[in-house]
């Protein structure tokens, strides 16, 4: 029962704003005092983007920032120090989002058996959908973490299915295609996160597309928390190294968006 | 086979925005698989269309200079578009129509896969999209203007290392975008199940023919069947009918580029580790972190950092062996082939002429080798003339 885990940590019985960003973009040190800016600014968890060379989920801006980090080294090995560092700094909840490959070559043992260490308790991958999860959960359960699971506008009737299927919290895909700001989000979402809540307790996260607080504020209606990523990655591309207090104000204009 | 796995390798490692039409395309080939007016109509096609069968020639000019077995070559450069790739095309542009989609999407890296999807959306009266990788549209500007001759769009893939990788992600990527009247027209065999499956059975037609050609030629079985290997379709193709067959050996030449004790090959089985990427677990080069390592390779349409899960398959159990061919091997036989039996073959095929002619001499000369010459070689002779050294361009 660990979406205990993130009832208690995460949701809180109030909406989540949870920003995603790429480990190692623009440098590894960046990423430490740019997680502790969010925490700050009252982000609820942060997402940790494990960059992956060819991350077929993602749009433009997300490949663009895995390639630069992984160019400036941003490993797996080093990804962990770092992950290392922030948990000298803070237990603000984290999950890792990557692709099944790093992973696999790892060894998911030995990958669940860092998180496990790293205090972190979910993982997403979105090239792992329901029919080839449980190879790779039955290495996450005995570390207490979860492997997050997808439901995406597509997903019609199997959306009971991976409902009941899921633990730790669901990541509903707000609308087709990969990752990237969007001007408008036309999915009923309503009607996805319905069927969810009649299947099953574990909480909701919407993301994919969503950038303004107006959308934030649109989409906590339907869900209990709400995933930003390339919006957060295009104030670094603009700031760099310096984008601290850009993505301060940001995530605290969001994080005040969602209904509570 | 069991639910999309050969052995170990194969499954469905994609978004979950795709799965309920990767399951649709499933039950779709299931049923259109068995329908009579789909097998009558793809056969038609094949026939009055592509032009198969494919002739079965016997190259009695390299036979007797390589002093060794007899060398067939599975005509498969003769097809409408000049390669193998329009067997698997016409079959998955005509599951698309009968599916009642209106639009096809496709990667492509030397061409030969573009201009064939191309060529069966205008047959079929579908919208097309190709995608290749801006490197490949370099080295083959003449078959992105054949496709947009066509009537398809092609999109330049600037991602990654802007080959035939990243333009199978772009291709996936547009696919999640739009799943409703598109349908991806995978041009190899591999990706999630069910394409690895499909891919095979429509090229399957060339191991049935040549099989049954060579039993009507020669009253036996050829002592092994020779294909290059990028992803692996025309191999898959040329080996199937004769898994069963256990004294046929089963060699895949794959790309080594300038070696494989270099970093520039695309030699996934001699040089890569199992993997999960584009859909599938197979062999992959890669890094010790499991990121895809940057390939490279003469030849376009084996520049590809895996190789499809059936293959994975007949090599981990030892069925099938995979041998790397450098670029300066491929071009070799290009040449040879060229001046011995006038036959300009593509590059990708000269892998495997390469390696027939290393084996054939040591054989008995009642043996029998089968190539299979996937393509023929228009696009490849500005570059190969480039790589002579005499500054052609198309």
């Amino acid at each position: 029962m660990s979406n205990l885990y993130f009832d208690k940590n995460v949701f809180k019985g109030k909406k989540a704003f949870i920003p995603f960003i790429t480990a190692g973009y623009p440098t590894l040190n960046d990423t430490v005092s740019f997680i502790l800016q969010m925490e700050k600014a009252g982000a609820d968890m942060i997402e940790i983007g494990i960059p992956f060379s060819d991350p077929i989920a993602e749009g433009a801006v997300i490949q663009h920032a895995s390639t630069a980090a992984l160019k400036n080294g941003a490993s797996l090995d080093k990804i962990f120090e770092t992950t290392a560092k922030i948990r000298k700094q803070t237990d603000i909840p984290l999950v890792f989002m990557s692709y099944v490959n790093p992973l696999f070559k790892t060894g998911y043992e030995n990958f669940f058996r860092k998180c496990d260490e790293l205090n972190v308790r979910g993982v997403i991958l979105p090239d792992v959908p329901f029919e080839e999860k449980a190879d790779i959960e039955k290495y996450a359960r005995p570390y207490d973490v979860d492997l997050i699971s997808m439901i995406a506008p597509t997903s019609n009737d199997r959306i009971k299915m991976i409902a009941q299927a899921s633990r730790g919290f669901i990541y509903v895909v707000s609308s087709l295609g990969v990752t990237g700001t969007r001007d408008e989000i036309k999915t009923d979402l309503g009607a996805i996160t319905d069927i969810i809540k009649e299947t099953t307790p574990v909480k909701t996260a919407i993301g994919f597309g969503i950038n303004t607080p107006k959308q934030a504020e649109e989409m906590s209606k339907f869900s209990d928390g709400v995933i930003v990523g390339s919006a957060i990655i295009k104030i670094i591309d603009k700031y760099g190294s310096n984008a601290q207090e850009a993505i301060f104000n940001y995530v605290r204009e969001m994080k005040n968006a969602c209904l509570n | 086979m069991n639910n999309g796995k050969y052995g170990e390798f194969g499954g469905q490692y994609i978004p979950e925005t795709l799965m309920n039409e990767i399951i649709n395309l499933e039950k779709s080939y299931d049923f259109y698989k068995n329908d009579e007016k789909f097998i009558t109509e793809l056969d038609n096609l094949l026939k009055t269309y592509a032009g198969r069968p494919s002739l079965l020639y016997f190259a009695k000019n390299m036979t007797k200079d390589l002093g060794g077995a007899k060398i067939y070559l599975k005509r498969e450069d003769l097809n409408h578009t000049g390669s193998h790739k329009i067997n698997n095309v016409l079959g998955q542009a005509l599951l698309a129509k009968y599916m009642g989609k209106t639009r096809i999407i496709a990667e492509t890296g030397a061409g030969q896969h573009g201009v064939a999807t191309a060529t069966a959306a205008a047959l079929l009266n579908l919208e097309c999209e190709i995608y290749m990788g801006q490197e490949d549209i370099k080295r083959q500007l003449l078959n992105v203007y054949r496709m947009e001759l066509l009537g398809a769009k092609v999109n330049s893939v600037k991602t990654g290392t802007g080959t035939l990788k990243d333009a199978v992600s772009e291709a996936m990527r547009e696919w999640t975008r739009r799943v409703d009247d598109t349908l991806y027209v995978l041009g190899s065999v591999m990706g999630p199940h069910p394409y690895p499956m499909i891919v095979r059975d429509f090229q399957s037609v060339i191991s049935k023919e040549a099989r049954e050609e060579i039993l009507k030629i020669e009253g036996k079985l050829p002592s092994a069947v020779i294909a290059c290997v990028g992803g692996g379709s025309n191999a898959m193709g040329m080996f199937y009918n004769f898994i069963q067959d256990k004294n046929v050996r089963l060699i895949g030449a794959e790309a080594a580029g300038k070696g494989i004790d270099t970093k520039l090959h695309a030699a996934s089985i001699a040089k890569g580790s199992i993997g999960i990427f584009h859909g599938m677990k197979s062999y992959f080069c890669q890094d010790e972190f499991g990121q895809i390592a940057p390939v490279y390779s003469i030849s376009a349409g084996l520049d590809y950092p895996g190789i499809g899960p059936e293959h994975a398959n007949l090599y981990k159990t030892g069925r099938a062996s995979y041998i790397p061919v450098k670029d300066d091997e491929a071009v070799f036989a290009f040449e040879y082939l060229a001046k011995t039996e006038g036959i300009i073959c593509a590059i990708e095929s000269a892998h495997a002429v390469y390696h027939a002619m290393k084996i054939a001499p040591a054989m008995e000369k009642d043996e029998i080798i089968i190539v299979c010459l996937s393509g023929r070689g228009d696009k490849d002779v500005a570059s190969i003339a480039r790589y002579k050294g005499r500054e052609i361009y198309e």
